[in-house]
C-alpha cells in the first residue's frame, strides 16, 4: 500500500518533471522568437512605410523611438530570463557575456573588423576583391589563389595617393588646419579661459564662447556665408567681411574661392577655430581653477608679475592638460569634412584628407583607393592610440 | 602708505578692466556671426539679398527724398542739371553732392533712367517677418520676382519632415549606445569572464580609429542586408562609432562606485541583471546624462554618417542633410536657408543650455574620441 503510493509519486513526480522541462523548454523557445518576429515585423514595416502629411509622419518618427530604443531593452530582458533558466554556475559563466556580448559584437563589426577589411581593400584595385570560395582551397588551389589575387594590385594604390597632385593639396590643407586651427583654438581657448578666470562676468562670457559646440558644422557653414559672401562692387556688400573690406576701400574678394590658395583655407580654419575653442575654454577652466592658490600667491610675494606667473606657474601646471586638448583638436581636425564640403565643397584646392576619401569613395567608386586613403588617416592616429593603451596600462585598473 | 594702497587699488581696477574689456571683445567676435543668421532669418528675402544684416541697427544711409524724371528732350550726351547741380551722364551716375549736403544720383541706363536727390539718414531697416519660417516649415509657395521683372511663384521647403527625421534618428541613436555601453561598463567593471582585459583594450584602442575606416564595408554590409536607408542602419552605425568612448567613460563611472554596495545586494540574493538595473542605472544617472548630450548633440549635428548611409533616400533626410543640399542648390534662396539653419541649431540649443553642466561634465570626463 505504501510502497505503491510511493512508487505513484516517483512517476508523478517524474512525469511532471519532464513536463516542466518540456515547458521550459518550450517557453524558452516560444519568448525569444515571438520577441524576435515581433521586432523583425516591426522592423519591415517601418522599412516599408511611407507616410504621407505630417501627421502620419510623426505617428510613424513615434512609433520608430518607440521599437528602436524599446527593442533594444527588451532584447537585453529576453535574453537575460533565458540565461536565468539555467542552473546557477551556468548563470555565472555565461551573463558576463549577455552584458558584455551586444557591445563587443558592435564593436567588432562596425570597427575592428572593418580595419582589416579596409586594409585588405586597399591592396586591390576600384573593383575590390572576390568573394573567395574556401571550399576550393583544396580541391583546386590554383583556382582559389586566383580568385584570391583577381584584382590584387600590392600598394600601388598607396603609391598613387602619394604621387598625385589633388591628394598632396589635401594633405597640405589638413597640415595648415592643424598649425592655425589646432594651435589657434588652444590659444584662444587658453585665454578665454585665463581672462574669464578673473573677471565678473564669467558664466555669460564662457556660455557664450561655449554656444558654437552646439551648432552642427553645416550650420556653422549657413552662418559663414553671412560673414563671406561677396557682391559686386557696385552693389551694396551682404557680408560682414566683404563690408569692412570695401570700407575700407579694397576690393571685394571671395574669401573662401577665388583668392590666392592657400589662403583661402585659412577663411575655412577660422569656422573651425570658431567652433572648437569653446571647448577648449572649458576644459582649460577646469584645470586652471585646479591651481593651488597658495602657489600664486606665493610667487606674487616673491614679486612675479601676472605675465611671468601664467608662463611660469600656470602653463607648466596645466602642461597635461594642454596636450590632450590639443591631440583631441588635432584628431578632430585630421577628419575636418562638413565644413568644407558646405562652403566649397572641396574645390578651389581646399580638399582635404576626408573629403577626398569621400569623393573616391562615393562619387568616383574607387574602393582601393579610398580604402588606401583611410588606411593613412588611421595611421596618422595609431601614435594617439599608442598613447591611450599606455596612459590605460599605467592606472591598472584591471 | 595709503598713497600706495590707493595707487594698488588703481592698478587693481586697471587690470580689472583690461580684462573685462579683452573678454568683451572675444564675446562679441564670437558671438556676432551667430547673431547675424538670427537677424537675417527674420528678415525678408529681398532686404537679405540686397543690404547687409547689420543694416537693422541704426546707421547712415543714402535715402532718396526726391526722384526727377529727365526730360524726353532733354540732350544726354552733354551737361544736365538738377538740384542745382550739373554734370554729365557719367558724373551723374556716380553721384554728385550739392552744396547743402544731399547727393544726386542718375539711376539706371541714360535713356529710361530717373535721378535721385538722396541725403545721407540715420536710418534702420526693421521689416521683420516670419515668413521665411512659413516657407521652410510649411512648405508655403513664395512669389520672386525674376530679372526680367515678372512673378514667379516657386514652392518653399519642407522642414518639417526633416526635423522629424532627424529626431527619429538621434533619440535611438543616442539612447542605444548608452545602454548596450552602461550593460558593457557593468560587465567589464563588476564581472569576471575570460577575455576581460583583451576585451577592454580594444574598447581603448578603437576609441580613436577614424569612422571612415568602416564607411565602405559596413555601407556594403546594408546593401546586402537591404538595410541601407533605414533608421536602424543609422542608429547601429552611430552606436558603433559612439560606443568605445560610451563604454570608456561609464565604466570609469561605475568602476567608482562604492563597492559594498553591491557586495550587499549580492548577500540579499540579488542577481547582476537586478543590481544593475535596481541600483547601479539609478545611482548612475550623471554621468549617463553627460554622455547622453554629448551623443545627442553629436548624432543631431552630424553630416556624414547621414550622408552614407540614408543619402539615397530623400524621405528619410535629416536636417543637415537638407540644409547642406540646400547651400548646394538653392544658393540664392538664403532666406529659406537662414530660417532653416535657425530651426536647426534650436534643439542643441535648448538642449544645450538647460543641460550645460551636465555636458561640461561629460566634457571633462572624457578626452579623446574617434
Amino acid at each position: 500500500m505504501q510502497s505503491t503510493t510511493d512508487y505513484q509519486v516517483k512517476t508523478s513526480g517524474f512525469l511532471d518533471w519532464i513536463a516542466l522541462i518540456i515547458g521550459r523548454v518550450l517557453i524558452s523557445l516560444i519568448v525569444p522568437v515571438t520577441t524576435f518576429g515581433v521586432l523583425i515585423i516591426g522592423f519591415r514595416w517601418l522599412r516599408d512605410t511611407i507616410p504621407t502629411g505630417t501627421a502620419e509622419k510623426t505617428a510613424v518618427s513615434v512609433v520608430a523611438i518607440v521599437w528602436g530604443v524599446g527593442g533594444a531593452a527588451i532584447l537585453y530582458v529576453v535574453s537575460n530570463w533565458l540565461i536565468e533558466q539555467l542552473n546557477t554556475k551556468w548563470v555565472r559563466r555565461l551573463q558576463p557575456f549577455i552584458f558584455i556580448g551586444p557591445a563587443v559584437a558592435i564593436l567588432l563589426w562596425y570597427l575592428a573588423l572593418p580595419t582589416f577589411r579596409t586594409f585588405r581593400n586597399s591592396l586591390y584595385n576600384r573593383e575590390g576583391p572576390l568573394a573567395v570560395t574556401f571550399s576550393t582551397l583544396f580541391s583546386a588551389p590554383g583556382d582559389f589563389f586566383g580568385q584570391l589575387f583577381t584584382n590584387f594590385i600590392g600598394f600601388d594604390n598607396y603609391v598613387a595617393v602619394f604621387a598625385e597632385n589633388t591628394m598632396r593639396v589635401a594633405f597640405r590643407n589638413n597640415l595648415l588646419w592643424i598649425i592655425f586651427g589646432a594651435t589657434l583654438a588652444v590659444v584662444f581657448g587658453l585665454m578665454v579661459a585665463v581672462l574669464a578666470d578673473r573677471s565678473r562676468f564669467e558664466n555669460a562670457a564662457k556660455s557664450l564662447i561655449f554656444l558654437p559646440m552646439a551648432i552642427s558644422m553645416v550650420g556653422a557653414g549657413v552662418i559663414w556665408n553671412f560673414i563671406y559672401e561677396v557682391k559686386d562692387i557696385a552693389d551694396p556688400q551682404i557680408g560682414l567681411l566683404n563690408a569692412i573690406w570695401v570700407g575700407l576701400g579694397q576690393e571685394p574678394q571671395a574669401w573662401t574661392a577665388l583668392i590666392k590658395e592657400p589662403w583661402n583655407n585659412v577663411f575655412l580654419i577660422i569656422i573651425m577655430i570658431w567652433l572648437q575653442t569653446g571647448y577648449a575654454m572649458v576644459i582649460f577652466s577646469a584645470a586652471i581653477k585646479g591651481i593651488p592658490e597658495e602657489l600664486m600667491e606665493a610667487s606674487r610675494v616673491d614679486g612675479a608679475n601676472e605675465v611671468q606667473i601664467f608662463f611660469r606657474i600656470m602653463i607648466p601646471y596645466i602642461m597635461g592638460t594642454i596636450i590632450t586638448v590639443g591631440t583631441t583638436i588635432v584628431i578632430f581636425t585630421l577628419k575636418i569634412f562638413d565644413i568644407v564640403m558646405v562652403m566649397t565643397g572641396g574645390q578651389f584646392s581646399t580638399q582635404v584628407i576626408a573629403t577626398q576619401f569621400y569623393r573616391e569613395a562615393f562619387t568616383s567608386n574607387n574602393r582601393g583607393s579610398a580604402s588606401a586613403i583611410a588606411i593613412v588617416l588611421l595611421i596618422t592616429v595609431v601614435p594617439v592610440m599608442i598613447y591611450n593603451l599606455r596612459q590605460f596600462a599605467e592606472e591598472e585598473a584591471f | 602708505m595709503s598713497t600706495q594702497a590707493q595707487s594698488f587699488a588703481r592698478q587693481r581696477r586697471l587690470s580689472d578692466l583690461i580684462v573685462n574689456l579683452a573678454l568683451l571683445i572675444l564675446v562679441l567676435i564670437w558671438t556676432i556671426p551667430t547673431i547675424g543668421l538670427l537677424v537675417s532669418s527674420f528678415r525678408t528675402r529681398f532686404d537679405i539679398q540686397t543690404s547687409g544684416w547689420w543694416w537693422v541697427f541704426p546707421h547712415r544711409e543714402w535715402t532718396t527724398v526726391e526722384e526727377i524724371q529727365p526730360g524726353d528732350d532733354l540732350d544726354r550726351d552733354g551737361v544736365m542739371e538738377f538740384a542745382g547741380v550739373s554734370g554729365t551722364f557719367e558724373e551723374l551716375r556716380a553721384g554728385i553732392a550739392t552744396p547743402d549736403g544731399l547727393r544726386v544720383t542718375w539711376v539706371g541706363n541714360k535713356r529710361l533712367g530717373v535721378v535721385r536727390v538722396q541725403e545721407n539718414r540715420w536710418t534702420m531697416r526693421t521689416d521683420f517677418t516670419l515668413e521665411n519660417y512659413g516657407q521652410v516649415l510649411a512648405g508655403k509657395t513664395y512669389e520672386i520676382q525674376t530679372a526680367g521683372g515678372e512673378t514667379k511663384t516657386v514652392q518653399g521647403d519642407d522642414f518639417t519632415g526633416a526635423f522629424l527625421n532627424s529626431l527619429t534618428v538621434s533619440v535611438p541613436a543616442t539612447v542605444i549606445p548608452i545602454l548596450i555601453a552602461a550593460f558593457a561598463a557593468y560587465g567589464f567593471a563588476w564581472m569576471n569572464f575570460p577575455g576581460r582585459k583583451f576585451l577592454f583594450t580594444m574598447v581603448v584602442a578603437l576609441m580613436v580609429v577614424p569612422l571612415q575606416i568602416a564607411l565602405v564595408p559596413i555601407l556594403r554590409d546594408y546593401v546586402s542586408l537591404d538595410l541601407n536607408g533605414t533608421f536602424l542602419a543609422v542608429w547601429l552605425a552611430h552606436t558603433g562609432f559612439g560606443l568605445p568612448l560610451a563604454t570608456y567613460l561609464l565604466f570609469n563611472y561605475i568602476r567608482g562606485l562604492p563597492r559594498d554596495i553591491l557586495e550587499s545586494a549580492f548577500i540579499d540574493g540579488a542577481s547582476h541583471f537586478t543590481i544593475f538595473t535596481r541600483l547601479i542605472l539609478p545611482l548612475s544617472v550623471p554621468a549617463l546624462a553627460s554622455f547622453a548630450i554629448f551623443q545627442f548633440l553629436w548624432v543631431w549635428n552630424d553630416y556624414l554618417v547621414a550622408l552614407v548611409f540614408i543619402g539615397a533616400k530623400p524621405d528619410v533626410q535629416v536636417l543637415t542633410m537638407r540644409i547642406a543640399e540646400m547651400v548646394g542648390s538653392r544658393g540664392s534662396d538664403w532666406h529659406l536657408l537662414t530660417a532653416g539653419a535657425f530651426i536647426s541649431m534650436l534643439l542643441p540649443l535648448i538642449v544645450f543650455f538647460s543641460l550645460q553642466r551636465f555636458f561640461v561634465r561629460g566634457l571633462l570626463a572624457g578626452s579623446v574620441k574617434g
